[in-house]
């Protein structure tokens, strides 16, 4: 069975094709302004990578932040469930899993089968988002990407007076302008990420094993961080692309909905 | 007798100097870099205003965020206490005072002989701070004192939902993008900076009268809209900016005449 699984998040936009529950194809695009354009870009993409059409899809369900806004989609899903699925696909033996997305975080505990157990969002607040970590790097000027290789390389790192974004901004100006190592700084702003996460994950309870999905999973010197901050090992995702999550949740959901499941 | 207070804050520097309890000087600068030399420069102004040597001055105390780094002052009080003494000398019938500043927000309560009971804090968050109607002015480029007036020109109600400043100025741009006229929005953003304020406000049970001292009380929208979010009816004080530096001049005064 053919399905596909689309994720239009703030800042990119995946999608998924799977068949029997294995990865056909995958994308990670930029999102445009409108979601809808979005989703038809990274369908059209993964179709074009498999030499598959849309009528070969038995079903593709959607999710992420535009997910209502889909026209193609037979159902929407919400985040949550979306991610909890794609996590414990990447690692089945996931227990709690942190997803940082370009503008929330959520943490979620899963039971042996992988039931939901206990969740919590943060949407309301940049720190601890993957915005946060948008803003300092364009303040540093420097890419996104490059934020986890430099903070490695870091032997003082700073200390953020804050959490919040707009003041840590501002820490960080000062510290460019007064010439600390720019390895010290993006070290900072990690473990200032990383408080921030460890604060929300702790707030649901940990149960090992612990995994990141999401861009932000990416970077690691967040996870090393994030592992600092918890006193714990974070079983790091190679099955596949961490930030997929949410699309190849989508994508088995696909599977479920289009066996008559109710989701 | 003559006394100073110097109240150097996040954006600006604020100087009062006291002869016999009445105000002789009041100077308010923007703050450099250096607290040290925001310091000197605002005293110095505020001497010249006074035309008084800085060697008049019996006794200076110092206070804001800058308050550890002023070199020449006799000592040094928490903001909390000198906005306390300084609303309770300009109406003394106050009981609450939310002072609103660059980069934080109060709400102090005090009891009828001018003492704290409780306060609240935030310096955690820039929302429901001066520097949220800073980055928005800054973004929309217009002056942060004609933020006032722009917003009495509003007809249409927007809404911000966002509470975090760096979601709200993209949600901002969206609206500048959908066509929103600027009053509007600028409504909109007193609004926002408001409730969020209200909600620190309401954790210490407010009682009146309230007064709302800082920078940000010289904003007709804002001292509005924060009367509206908390529902009580919030009063004026003469000189909302200078609050913090008059209640350090008035603690220097109370020290010097042996008052506690």
């Amino acid at each position: 069975m053919i399905t596909a699984g689309i994720d239009v998040g703030s800042l990119t936009s995946k999608a998924v094709i799977m068949k029997d529950g294995k990865i056909l194809s995958s994308i990670i695009v930029k999102s445009k302004p409108r979601p809808w354009e979005s989703a038809d870009i990274v369908i059209n993409s993964t179709l074009e990578k498999t030499g598959l059409s849309m009528t070969d899809i038995i079903c593709c369900v959607g999710t992420g932040y535009g997910r209502d806004k889909i026209p193609f989609i037979k159902q929407a899903v919400s985040e949550i469930a979306c991610h909890a699925k794609g996590a414990r696909w990447l690692m089945p033996s996931a227990r709690t899993v942190l997803d940082i997305g370009g503008q929330d975080c959520k943490a979620m505990r899963l039971d042996e089968k992988g039931e939901m157990v206990k969740f919590i969002t943060n949407d309301k607040c940049a720190s601890g988002t993957g915005r946060f970590l948008e803003v300092m790097a364009k303040v540093m000027g420097v890419e996104l990407s490059d934020l986890g290789e430099l903070s490695i390389r870091s032997k003082n790192p700073v200390t953020l007076a804050s959490a919040c974004t707009v003041w840590a901004q501002a820490d960080v100006i000062q510290h460019l302008n007064e010439r600390t190592p720019i390895e010290d700084i993006a070290a900072g702003i990690n473990n200032a990420m990383a408080s921030r996460m460890s604060t929300l994950v702790s707030s649901i309870g940990i149960e090992r094993e612990v995994c990141m999905t999401g861009g932000v999973a990416k970077n690691s010197g967040v996870v090393t961080a994030l592992e600092k901050a918890l006193g714990i090992h974070i079983k790091r995702i190679r099955k596949d692309d961490p930030q997929l999550a949410g699309a190849i949740g989508a994508a088995l959901y696909a599977e479920a909905v289009s066996n008559g499941e109710r989701i | 007798m003559i006394t100073a207070g110097c109240d150097i804050g996040s954006l600006t520097a604020k100087a009062v100097i006291l002869k016999d309890k009445k105000i002789i000087a009041r100077e308010i600068i923007r703050a450099t870099a250096r607290p040290e030399q925001s310091a000197l420069a605002v005293m110095e102004l505020a001497c010249a205003t006074a035309g008084i040597d800085m060697k008049n001055i019996e006794r200076l105390v110092g206070t804001g965020y800058g308050r550890k780094h002023i070199p020449f002052v006799n000592s040094v009080e928490s903001e909390i206490l000198c906005h306390a003494r300084g609303a309770f000398h300009q109406a003394p019938g106050t009981r609450t005072i939310i002072d609103i500043g660059g980069q934080d927000a109060k709400a102090i309560k005090i009891n009828n002989k001018g003492e704290v009971i409780r306060y609240v804090y935030n310096d955690r968050c820039a929302s429901g701070t001066g520097r949220f109607l800073e980055i928005i002015a800054d973004s929309l480029d217009i002056a942060l004192e004609d933020m006032g007036a722009l917003s009495q020109k509003s007809t249409e109600i927007l809404t911000i939902s966002n509470q975090c400043v760096v979601f709200a100025e993209t949600e901002i741009i969206s609206l500048i993008n959908e066509g929103k006229e600027i009053p509007d929005i600028i409504s909109a953003l007193h609004k926002a900076v408001a409730n969020r304020a209200a909600s620190l406000v309401r954790g210490i049970g407010p009682e009146p009268d309230a007064v709302m001292t800082g920078g940000v009380a010289k904003n007709s929208g804002m001292f509005a809209a924060l009367a509206e979010a908390l529902g009580i009816d919030l009063k004026p004080v003469a000189d909302p900016q200078i609050n913090g530096a008059l209640g350090a001049a008035l603690i220097a005064e109370d020290t010097l005449s042996g008052k506690k």
